[in-house]
């Protein structure tokens, strides 16, 4: 699956997400999965996500380098694929 | 869409650092019940006078909703035979904390489910251990099966889909396995199988009821047929020696993923080990479960990365990461050791040495409020023969529980038996 | 679902080896958890 980094994102109001020592636990009230971040990295993109314009947007401004770019783009398409993110509606960021 | 195994090791490796937080904890509100399942792994049965009160259940549903825990698995002994059952199941999910609760149905009304299929944070899990009344009621005790089924029905009048049916897998039972599928199916539930355990009362009738080696096969097969349609609580990790991993964590997660909070707020390392070998501390304590998850010893030591002990040159360790603690200690086996069922044979050899040699018995439940007078029941197989009473089995109580187990099922009073103590 | 991805391991400030792309460490993981145990 490919994952739009240019498209803005945001995580479903249904999951639940608990910072954990290694990164997070997410749970999704709705299909009750959980999925675990393994890194404090990929856990502050995706709470940035809402904030930013675009996923790429918000993996630069959590430290990931643009090399790194396609292993986050394949991580959040992971979390994409079980519904825990959505696309946001409209590109302005939402509080 | 496919979700593949985690890889256990590299997750052992997080959970050294220890969850926040457990991901299924099982919350049992009472040792009440009104039924005697002779495989019963909490030996439930009489009501312990010692129960938490609605205001201590309160207080750890706050502590559960302040440590973001998910949801919480509740169970028992029959946990709506509680007159303050749905004030904590509403409570729970009005904090933020979903329910999962196991019942047999004996509460299981037309309301109750109107109630169910109203709320999107409320599951519910029948047991059913038959696909026909025989086999039911011959573990679970005359009646059971209508139970269960009406239950069911219920459910489905009120359009509550995706309920799931628990079975657990005997040698009795797994011959009919295509037809718990069929009675899923109808039901609109989905189907779970899960794996008897020689705890509790489990360990009176682990002999004649654990599956035979063939039936693993059969069960492994099974279940690799029918993918994730069908779930198993993770409990058939051990199988995953027979060739590719089942879906799930594949490891045990006692004390590092898994708790027990039990009736009188004791915290055990798992459901099935309700032993004080596996005693981590009680939410009475200062501190509550909060302090307990986090700083005790024994899950402190539960938390340290496996070495694999004997199973480490077996090449399927990885796969099936020594089975379950709990099925282990039950047998007298090593912990560090091959589980009883080990689909290579290793747990044969070692049940054998252990038989073999004198020594400790193997460790027996300390905690135990079967009901007194259980109904004798016929166990499949034996002939016609004379029917094991457990009252002759049973060790003593630790406490004296006089207590009627239904004290307040039938009251007009809500609250009046278990709310207060 | 296979994944490849860069291994990045949290909070220690070095990079895991990538012994071949196949077994790349997951950045996230999905894991299919019903219960554990079996119990509920």
């Amino acid at each position: 699956m490919t994952f739009d980094l240019d498209r803005a994102w945001r995580v479903d109001p249904r999951v639940s997400m608990r910072p954990e020592p290694f990164g997070a636990l997410l749970y999704h009230f709705g299909t009750r999965r959980l999925s675990f971040l393994k890194n404090q990295t990929v856990l502050a993109v995706v709470r940035s996500l809402d904030g930013h314009p675009s996923a790429r947007a918000a993996c630069l401004a959590s430290g990931v380098a643009e090399a790194e770019l396609p292993a986050y783009a394949r991580a959040l398409a992971a979390l994409a694929d079980s519904k825990m993110i959505t696309e946001r509606m409209s590109h302005d960021s939402s509080s | 869409m496919a979700v593949k195994a985690s890889s256990p090791g590299k997750l052992t490796d997080l959970f050294q650092l220890g969850l926040d937080a457990p991901i299924c904890l099982t919350w049992e509100l009472t040792y009440a019940c009104n039924l005697s399942c002779v495989h019963c792994l909490s030996s439930s049965g009489r009501r312990d006078p010692r129960e938490l009160t609605t205001d201590e259940c309160k207080a750890v549903i706050d502590t559960l909703e302040r440590m973001q825990v998910f949801y919480v698995n509740i169970g028992g002994g029959e946990p709506t035979v509680r007159p303050d059952f749905w004030e904590l199941v509403d409570y729970a999910t009005a904090h933020h904390v979903g329910v999962k609760f196991s019942t047999n149905g004996v509460r299981l009304d037309a309301a109750a489910a109107a109630r169910l299929a109203a709320s999107d944070y409320v599951d519910v899990q029948i047991s059913l251990d038959g696909a026909t009344r025989e086999v039911n009621d011959a573990v679970r005790g005359p009646g059971s099966f209508d139970t269960a089924m009406r239950a069911m029905g219920h459910l489905r009048d009120a359009g509550f889909s995706g309920f799931k049916l628990s079975v657990v897998m005997t040698r009795q039972n797994i011959p009919q396995i295509d037809q718990f599928k069929a009675i899923a199916d109808e039901y609109g539930a989905q189907l779970r199988l899960t794996r008897l355990r020689p705890s509790g009362r489990g360990a009176d009738v682990w002999d004649e009821l654990h599956p035979l080696p063939e039936q693993q096969r059969t069960l492994y097969d099974w279940l690799v047929a029918h993918g994730e349609q069908v779930l198993t609580g993770d409990s058939f990790f051990h199988l995953s020696a027979f060739g590719g991993a089942l879906p799930g964590l594949n490891l045990c997660g006692a004390g590092r993923v898994v708790c027990l909070i039990d009736p009188v707020g004791d915290v055990y390392a798992c459901p099935f080990a309700i032993h004080e070998n596996f005693l981590a501390g009680n939410v009475r304590s200062s501190g509550g479960f909060e302090t307990v998850w986090k700083t005790s010893e024994l899950f402190a030591d539960l938390r340290k990365p496996d070495t694999g002990g004997a199973c480490k040159s077996c090449g399927f360790y990885d796969s099936c990461r020594g089975g379950c603690m709990a099925a282990k200690f039950f047998t007298g086996l090593p912990l560090d050791g091959p589980d009883p069922e080990c689909v290579q044979g290793y747990g044969e050899t070692a049940l054998a040495s252990v038989s073999a040699s004198p020594g400790l018995p193997v460790p027996r439940p300390s905690v135990d409020h079967s009901h007194r007078t259980a109904p004798s029941r016929p166990v499949q197989g034996t002939a016609g023969g004379p029917v094991p009473v457990s009252i002759a089995r049973r060790r003593p109580p630790a406490h004296d529980c006089d207590e009627s187990p239904l004290a307040g099922f039938e009251t007009s009073a809500p609250g009046a038996a278990a709310g207060r103590r | 679902m296979p994944e490849v991805s860069t291994p990045v391991v949290a909070g220690t400030g070095h990079e895991a080896e990538a012994e071949d792309l196949a077994s790349e460490e997951l950045l996230v993981e999905e894991v299919s958890i019903d219960g554990m145990c079996g119990v509920y």
